[in-house]
């Protein structure tokens, strides 16, 4: 057993880790930035070339908080549910989140013809995309909320989140169906996820729903304790199980709704993250799981990121498909080197 | 109308126990009427299906009683929040806990809940009562170990030492001394029954060992069929209580041993 001491270690050394990533995914690139040039951006002195300061300020930096952001919240996101629903396979979406959100961005998109060619294309902005999604994925929130205030069983909530998802892949693809290539490249595209081209505004808001929702997760950690016994030890111990489950589904619906809505559906990394920190500390303790899913998940991100844009070449490849292709097998190799899962 | 007595801690009047549905209530058992004092061990015998479990579900407060009452220090159980309630009563539970991740030490000081504060950091009060836990169900060495390393008998000194670290003045246990070999079934009551004596906390908890409880309780709860009894063991013996609790020509009481035979 690991005492607080070394965890406050291992977390500061995860954290300087994560800050030497996130300068190297700074520098690298298309264009590659030489690190001296970063720092002296960061001071204010701004970078020798121009076009490295843009570059900087208002391309890689938005993206490598996003990323941060992103990694970080799915991966407390999928922490939050396999320990609400006792689920080794429960990921931030299972309760339709992302589903909710491929509908209304399907809806924006494949349905942007219905609107007519100008109005179309304003339709189709950044923002309108993101507005789409969110409202998407608020509107299954509400609907798993109002179950939640009525069932008790919360393996019901997840099997009835499971069908809102179903229900609402099944509308996207009749609406695929009857569009046309463009519009369902289009879609495919934002189904890939993508965390370049945020506007400040973006990660302005996105760092508030990602406060908000980690927040609401500290504020769970006991709760989420007392769950790991079951819920009728929980109970006993005077937990209240549906305000409980309430604020956990709250939580993980803002921070997993609101990161859909800027990067679009990244799934792997909210149930994957915790699985390798379970592995990795061997504890089911969430005041140590919650922060090293946190500092995992960003560096994650961070990690899939700097690949995801290749350095030295002019292409970007979809992160969603990075993410798995670097954390699965990290996974696997844990798995089988451990033999054994850590649940 | 509450009891008047000091020393009775757990009270039923005309309790039935069962569920209800739409249709109506589907009664389990009912008439149930006992009191139990202060540091008394309380055994819990009856058939299989007989209602004892929903008994202990409805005194924990984890279903609603379909009639009567139930008084715990002389104050209806319904007036209890579940805060409230998590001071008073603690429970082991047949079911194992969902986690089996986490440390010996991590899983008692959970019992520690309800005194912590909104992020369950433990203060030197909390580690006390965790180790006098430890010690008290002779667990302290295997505090650093895995719940998923530990034997059935182990892990079930484990829970009762997380009951104990809740430090209520009741417990009660769901069949303690299911899946235990026999010498561990007779441990867990023995630390059961020395419990009760020197920490004066209640216990009550429902068994199948129906010899080891007439042996160590101090009273027993029988549910039979139409009617349950509730009294010393000697004299539930006297009263031939024991008697009706199964088919006669299978499996017989004997008095004059305290025990079941099996018919021939």
């Amino acid at each position: 057993m690991q005492t607080a001491q070394t965890y406050r270690l291992h977390f500061t050394v995860l954290f300087l880790v994560l800050v030497a990533v996130f300068l190297v995914n700074l520098s690298v690139g298309s264009v590659s930035i030489p690190l001296n040039e970063i720092f002296s951006a960061f001071i204010g002195k701004g970078a020798s070339k121009e076009t490295w300061q843009y570059i900087l300020m208002d391309y890689r930096l938005p993206k490598a908080i996003t990323a941060m952001l992103a990694g970080g919240g799915l991966a407390i996101s999928g922490l939050l549910m396999q320990t609400l629903f006792r689920n080794p396979l429960a990921g931030p979406f299972v309760l339709g989140l992302s589903s909710g959100a491929s509908l209304g961005v399907a809806i924006l998109i494949l349905g942007a013809s219905a609107f007519g060619g100008f109005f179309g294309t304003i339709l189709l902005s950044q923002w309108s995309l993101v507005i789409a999604s969110a409202l998407g994925s608020f509107l299954v929130l509400l609907a798993v909320l109002a179950v939640t205030f009525k069932i008790k069983d919360t393996m019901a909530i997840l099997i009835i989140g499971l069908m809102f998802g179903s229900v609402t892949t099944a509308v996207v693809s009749v609406l695929s169906y009857f569009s046309n290539a463009e519009q369902l490249q289009q879609y495919i595209f934002w189904s890939f996820g993508s965390l370049g081209n945020q506007s400040w505004q973006g990660v302005l808001i996105l760092g508030i729903c990602f406060v908000i929702g980690l927040v609401l997760s500290v504020f769970s950690s006991k709760s989420l304790n007392a769950l790991l016994l079951g819920e009728n030890y929980a109970k006993s111990m005077g937990l209240h199980i549906k305000r409980a489950t309430f604020i956990i589904i709250l939580a993980t619906s803002i921070l997993a709704g609101s990161i859909t809505a800027f990067v679009g559906p990244i799934a792997f990394v909210g149930l994957a993250v915790p699985h390798l920190v379970r592995q990795f500390y061997k504890t089911s303790n969430h005041l140590v799981l919650l922060p090293a899913v946190l500092l995992c998940g960003s560096l994650l991100m961070l990690i899939c990121d700097t690949v995801a844009q290749l350095p030295f070449s002019e292409f970007t490849l979809p992160i969603n498909a990075i993410t798995s292709l670097i954390g699965a097998p990290v996974v696997i190799w844990l798995l089988v080197r451990k033999r054994k899962l850590f649940f | 109308m509450a009891p008047e007595e000091k020393n009775i801690i757990l009270q039923t009047q005309n309790l039935a126990v069962g569920y209800a549905n739409k249709k109506g209530n589907s009664v389990v058992a009912q008439e149930i009427n006992f009191s139990i004092e202060k540091g008394e061990l309380v055994g819990l015998v009856g058939a299989n299906g007989i209602g004892k479990s929903t008994l202990l579900r409805t005194l924990t407060g984890m279903q609603t009683a379909l009639n009567g009452e139930v008084f715990l220090n002389g104050k209806n159980l319904k007036e209890y929040s579940s805060f409230q309630l998590a001071t008073q009563l603690s429970v082991v539970l047949t079911e194992a806990p969902s986690s089996k991740n986490l440390s010996v030490l991590e899983m008692i000081s959970l019992g520690r809940q309800p005194y912590t504060n909104w992020i369950g950091s433990l203060t030197e009060e909390d580690k006390k009562a965790v180790n006098l836990a430890l010690e008290a169900t002779e667990t302290t060495a295997l505090a650093q170990r895995k719940c998923f390393e530990l034997s059935d008998g182990q892990m079930q000194r484990v829970a009762i030492a997380r009951a104990l670290a809740q430090d209520t003045p009741i417990i009660i246990l769901d069949e303690p001394t299911t899946h235990l070999d026999i010498y561990h079934r007779a441990y867990v009551l023995k630390l059961l029954k020395k419990l009760a004596s020197e920490t004066q906390k209640t216990i009550f908890f429902s068994t199948h060992e129906i010899d080891l409880a007439i042996q160590l309780t101090d009273k027993l709860l029988v549910m039979a069929k139409d009617e349950t009894y509730f009294g010393e063991p000697c004299k539930l013996i006297e009263a031939g209580r024991f008697d009706t609790l199964f088919p006669k020509e299978t499996i017989d009481f004997d008095g004059k041993i305290g025990r079941f035979v099996i018919k021939n």
